[in-house]
């Protein structure tokens, strides 16, 4: 009888997020993780996945792991390289990205993303790199996968900042926008569909992160103590399957062999 | 620039070294904008302008990140307009920490957008327009903290749509593959914001890989991205990106980019790099020359032609 490989949760995060990609999907790839999930599912299920990257690279087949979206691997081969305001105008705001990527510092019950500061905005105690994309890919994409790990530091009550909007506006930072919605901003995208954690899988229902999916061997308990509000459990929870021999043979040997993000 | 007509630059002697063309081009106040996404970003300039001891710049770009984050330890910006500022893949830039977060005892000016808000303010600079319109920026805490970003009504359907102001650099580097000696260049691979960044700037120096004859240039028209009418300076600086990377020319020297999280995350060990391969240097030939052989040979680009098109009538 088989028996289950042993895995990182790294490496289940990859896999399970992988399964959320289907084939043809025209895809706004982010570098780390997210890019892992998105070359294993073209190399499994999805092998005619769409990948964009920001940099502007459209339709790549990258042959190493690029450590940056702007690698030159995503360049050749790819099927068209277009400026940077071709990819957010044309290709984002066109309306043309089917699925989108996004983790950061901090989210709360709304999917609201902090990757801008820990602290005040003004006075930061610390300073993170700030939205690049994050905010356009928030509001546009039609779908939102999140890859983050949780902790009761990154999984708020309240964001410090809100960098990518999610269902509904709460911040620390003093906004008019407080309590409106998606509904009232017109935001073209669904938002933030699926939170893939290490600990678990998450939905949004009626707006609200919602456990909805448990990994083998994690409790409810531990999801609690590593969640800074009383996160909601679905009335029906599924559990995810570990990640093949297969699959970690591809992120292990082929895909991140140097183990940058696993 | 919105409503102001430009002249051609039409100097018969455009090319010049690198401390030529920092110290013609650049002054103590101007707002410097070096391009390049991951690929192309011309660090012969900022170490350059380092050397130079200018100060007080405003320093834009999408992705400041490791050539304006040593630019921000030797003091050349006294502000940052920006989207996105770390070490792909990497994590955070120490410099930028130093002088951004709550112990600081100087503090650099922050401006902050998003990559689409950085790109509409280059899109309304280099189409003589005074501001850009995007559907973006609601709910994000980026319109509470910059008040550049602000809110109008189409006039035809009545949506309500942010809007960012043009950005017009006095000072532009854009570095290219190939160019002639009056600045057309040719560019390929990941463009960054290049073309929007040389229309919508007062001056630019053009950096390039190689010089070539102009017939060269003739030759594929389409790979033309930048025309010479708009160029200042055309610099001849080989592996001028380093630690970046030149599609054809060079790959991206990762390694560097994941040692530099330790190199910059201490004061001392900071200085020591820019006093070595910044300050210690004349010029780009002799930091060429102490990168060494192997590792040039490592990044040396492998070649990958792709075949020439038919332009015939």
């Amino acid at each position: 009888m088989a028996t289950s490989p042993e895995y990182t949760p790294s490496e289940m995060m990859a896999a399970r997020a992988s399964q959320e990609l289907k084939d043809n999907e025209i895809v706004f790839v982010g570098i780390g993780l997210p890019n892992l999930a998105c070359n294993l599912a073209r190399q499994t299920h999805a092998p005619k996945l769409f990948m964009i990257y920001e940099s502007g690279a459209v339709g790549t087949i990258p042959t190493r792991l690029p450590v940056s979206i702007g690698d030159p691997t995503l360049v050749t081969d790819s099927l068209s390289i277009v400026s940077q305001s071709d990819i957010f105008q044309l290709y984002l705001q066109g309306g043309l990205i089917e699925v989108g990527f996004l983790g950061g510092a901090q989210i709360d019950r709304f999917g609201n993303i902090n990757s801008t500061v820990i602290g005040d905005y003004h006075n930061p105690k610390v300073r993170l790199p700030g939205s690049g994309g994050a905010c356009e890919i928030a509001i546009h994409s039609q779908r939102l996968l999140i890859m983050m790990r949780m902790g009761p530091r990154s999984f708020v009550e309240t964001c410090d900042y809100i960098t990518s909007p999610g269902h509904e506006q709460q911040s620390k930072v003093e906004s008019k926008n407080k309590g409106k919605t998606r509904k009232d901003f017109e935001h073209p995208g669904k938002g933030p569909t699926t939170v893939i954690t290490n600990l678990c899988v998450c939905e949004f229902l009626e707006g609200e992160m919602t456990v909805t999916e448990m990994y083998p061997g994690v409790t409810k308990e531990k999801i609690l103590e590593n969640c800074g509000w009383k996160i909601k459990f679905a009335d029906q929870l599924s559990m995810a399957k570990p990640p093949s021999t297969e699959t970690l043979r591809l992120l292990r040997e082929e895909l991140d062999p140097q183990k940058l993000y696993l | 620039m919105f409503n102001e007509t430009r002249k051609p630059k039409l100097s018969a002697d455009k090319v010049c070294s690198m401390a030529e063309a920092v110290k013609d081009c650049v002054q103590s106040g101007d707002t410097l904008y070096i391009d390049g996404f991951t690929h192309l970003i011309c660090f012969a300039a900022g170490h350059e302008i380092i050397r130079q001891g200018i100060r007080n710049l405003t320093g834009a770009r999408l992705t400041p990140d490791l050539v304006y984050d040593q630019m921000i330890e030797a003091n050349c910006f006294s502000k940052m307009i920006f989207s996105w500022a770390g070490n792909p893949g990497v994590g955070s830039l120490h410099a930028v920490r130093r002088r951004s977060q709550k112990d600081s005892e100087s503090k650099i000016e922050m401006e902050e957008y998003s990559h689409f808000g950085m790109v509409g303010r280059l899109l309304a600079g280099s189409s003589g327009l005074p501001f850009w319109p995007l559907n973006n920026f609601k709910g994000s805490n980026l319109l509470d903290t910059n008040s550049k970003i602000k809110f109008i009504n189409c006039p035809y359907t009545g949506k309500e749509l942010a809007t960012v102001p043009a950005l017009n650099p006095d000072v532009a580097v854009i570095h290219c593959q190939r160019a002639d000696q009056e600045g057309n260049a040719q560019v390929w691979g990941l463009f960054g914001t290049q073309k929007e960044l040389a229309f919508a700037s007062k001056k630019i120096i053009l950096v390039t890989e190689e010089i070539v004859e102009g017939s060269v240039i003739r030759r594929d028209p389409n790979r033309t991205l930048i025309p010479g009418i708009l160029v200042d300076r055309v610099v001849h600086e080989p592996w001028g990106c380093h630690p970046s990377y030149v599609q054809g020319y060079y790959d991206r020297d990762n390694d560097f980019y994941v040692k530099w999280d330790e190199i910059s995350r201490d004061p001392e060990t900071y200085q020591d790099y820019l006093n070595e391969f910044v300050l210690g240097v004349k010029d780009r030939k002799q930091y060429q020359s102490k990168m060494g052989r192997k590792l040039l040979d490592k990044l040396q680009a492998k070649s990958r032609l792709c075949e020439g098109v038919d332009y015939g009538y």
